[in-house]
């Protein structure tokens, strides 16, 4: 019911992302998300790839320190308004997210969220009661 | 002059006078301290073959790891009563060298400062900010009590706060400032692009605590038009004091009445000539609280007993030049690698590979560790990682009490090489 993500840890200076993304990029490894938080001196950057065990494989080989990390998926309607009832429900029953990030893809009118909360059995239990509908990593 | 009759004495009769202090100080220890006579013991000695200045040889050195497993007070040669002051500086594995004093010790103390400003140009008239650490570094209190029996006027301005201390510097008319040569750079440097350079009157710069260049002394000349001096003394044998420079600027006069100095070649155990480059092994002449035989300093310097221009006959020993161990002068304290190492290989979350990194960066020191981070348990939460940051900077300043920058690298971005692998990276020129 959860979507497996990769985090790796990354020096915040020039060439780094490239050599994570090229050494994957020449693997014929597909990207299906990316996104990176950073401070001054390091980031974390966090994806899910087409093949997962893949690229952990790939990335362990190339030196990188690589972890697996489970997210809630959930998928709603492509409209205004749908990420914050979302938010809204965790909020109501006091579970933090510690992160969260969005996208839509095409062809498709539903948008979807992947986000990382502090009590993650909690919070898929609460989506599942309110009827929401929850990823796996074959959705993807 | 402060002590003429020490300064200028006949150096023969110096020598008359400390084989006479050494005999005493010998026996003294012998008898008040175990540790030096369960050593003389140990090999036969007695303090009667003390007979001559050259005997000095046949009495094995102390280290700083004698003082380390005697903390805090094992070598202390009187009852703690008679101690009436202590200080510390950091040690290799976080517990520190400690230092007492008799009433008698912080009097000698003051007078060796009293004589090494004098030397360096103050009188009484002087006003001086002292801008080391007020605390167990032997830097604060040992300036200050040394500048009050000169006669000058203190300002115990203490570290930190630059703005405050330049705004003090002006407005007290300060004239000579106590401070290590970083800072005093750092100070400088601040006080030109504040503007108000002009506006200081600061004609001496005693510097100690850390190894100076030339170029520092030049810039400080240009930038203050202060007539900058280094000193030398280290918190084993009672910290600032044991020697210091004169208007000649040609090595520093050692305090050879309260110091014993010798140059040894540590590798052959030969005690070097006049002018050989060696380590600077000190036996204190004088001291009550906690007398001292044969320490070994691991600094690399060398001496000369040619009289002075100055009229001084006391030894001169040359700036040092580099030291016998790896110990690091950061902001003029002393790390050891292996104080950071032995923080590092403490916490399982890291890995084994880690870099020292030195530098300077507008005349002051800085320290970065580097850790390479590969524990993909830290990656789950982003907080985790800067917690560990926070974590690594804490353990090394309870150790060794100054700000490290830690900063997290990645796998294998931190060269390796085959055999000796080498930890520290200095950058700072000279």
């Amino acid at each position: 019911m959860l979507v497996k993500q990769l985090s790796v840890f990354m020096e915040n200076r020039p060439g780094r992302l490239y050599k994570l993304t090229h050494a994957l990029g020449q693997e014929g490894i597909d990207f299906v998300t990316l996104s990176i938080a950073d401070t001054k001196d390091f980031g974390i950057v966090r994806f899910i790839a087409r093949d997962n065990e893949r690229a952990y494989e790939i990335l362990k080989a190339a030196g990188f320190t690589v972890g697996i990390t489970e997210l809630i998926g959930v998928e709603v309607n492509d409209r205004p308004n749908a990420l914050a009832e979302v938010v809204a429900l965790m909020e109501e029953a006091n579970i933090n997210i510690e992160y969260l990030y969005s996208f839509v893809l095409t062809n498709h009118n539903t948008a979807k969220i992947l986000m990382r909360v502090e009590d993650t059995d909690r919070a898929v239990k609460l989506l599942k009661e309110k009827g929401i509908r929850l990823l796996s990593e074959k959705i993807l | 002059m402060f002590s003429p009759e020490i300064e200028k004495i006949d150096r023969k009769a110096l020598r008359e006078m400390q084989l006479e202090r050494l005999k005493h100080i010998v026996r003294y220890a012998y008898e008040n301290v175990p540790m030096y006579k369960k050593r003389f013991d140990s090999i036969g000695l007695r303090p009667e073959h003390i007979r001559t200045l050259k005997d000095i040889e046949k009495i094995p050195y102390t280290t700083k790891d004698d003082l380390r497993e005697n903390y805090p007070f094992g070598l202390f040669a009187v009852p703690m009563k008679k101690i009436i002051r202590l200080h510390a500086s950091s040690g290799t594995t976080g517990k520190p060298i400690v230092g007492g004093y008799t009433r008698a010790d912080l009097d000698n103390w003051s007078t060796c400062i009293a004589r090494i400003l004098t030397m360096a140009g103050a009188t009484d008239e002087d006003i001086f900010q002292v801008s080391f650490g007020y605390g167990l570094f032997t830097g604060g209190f040992g300036l200050h009590y040394g500048i009050e029996k000169l006669g000058a006027t203190v300002v115990p301005m203490s570290t930190g706060n630059t703005e405050r201390q330049l705004m003090l510097m002006r407005d007290f008319g300060v004239t000579a400032l106590i401070a290590t040569p970083s800072y005093a750079m750092y100070l400088a440097e601040t006080a030109k692009r504040e503007g108000i350079l002009q506006d200081l009157k600061v004609r001496l710069v005693c510097m100690g605590a850390e190894a100076s260049t030339a170029e520092m002394h030049e810039s400080l000349h240009k930038l203050f038009g202060a007539f900058p001096t280094e000193n030398y003394g280290l918190t084993e044998v009672g910290g600032p004091g044991v020697a210091g420079e004169c208007r000649e600027k040609a090595g520093m006069h050692i305090n050879e009445d309260m110091f014993y100095p010798e140059i040894v070649n540590m590798e052959k155990n030969e005690v070097l000539g006049e002018g050989e480059q060696g380590e600077m092994v000190l036996t204190t002449l004088l001291k009550e609280g906690m007398p001292i035989l044969r320490y070994r300093t691991k600094d690399i310097t060398s001496l000369t007993y040619e009289p002075c221009k100055c009229g001084r006959t006391l030894a001169r020993m040359s700036r040092v030049v580099g030291r016998t161990d790896d110990m690091l002068i950061i902001r003029g304290v002393n790390v050891f690698p292996s104080q950071i190492e032995s923080v590092l290989m403490g916490m399982d979350e890291l890995g084994k590979m880690y870099e020292i990194i030195v530098d300077r960066v507008n005349y002051m020191d800085t320290l970065e560790v580097r850790v390479e981070v590969d524990d993909a348990n830290l990656l789950t939460d982003y907080s985790k990682l800067e917690e560990l940051v926070a974590k690594i900077r804490h353990k090394l300043r309870v150790v060794l009490q100054i700000d490290v920058k830690v900063k997290l690298v990645e796998p294998f971005s931190i060269q390796r090489t085959e055999g000796k692998v080498k930890r520290v990276k200095d950058l700072r020129k000279n």
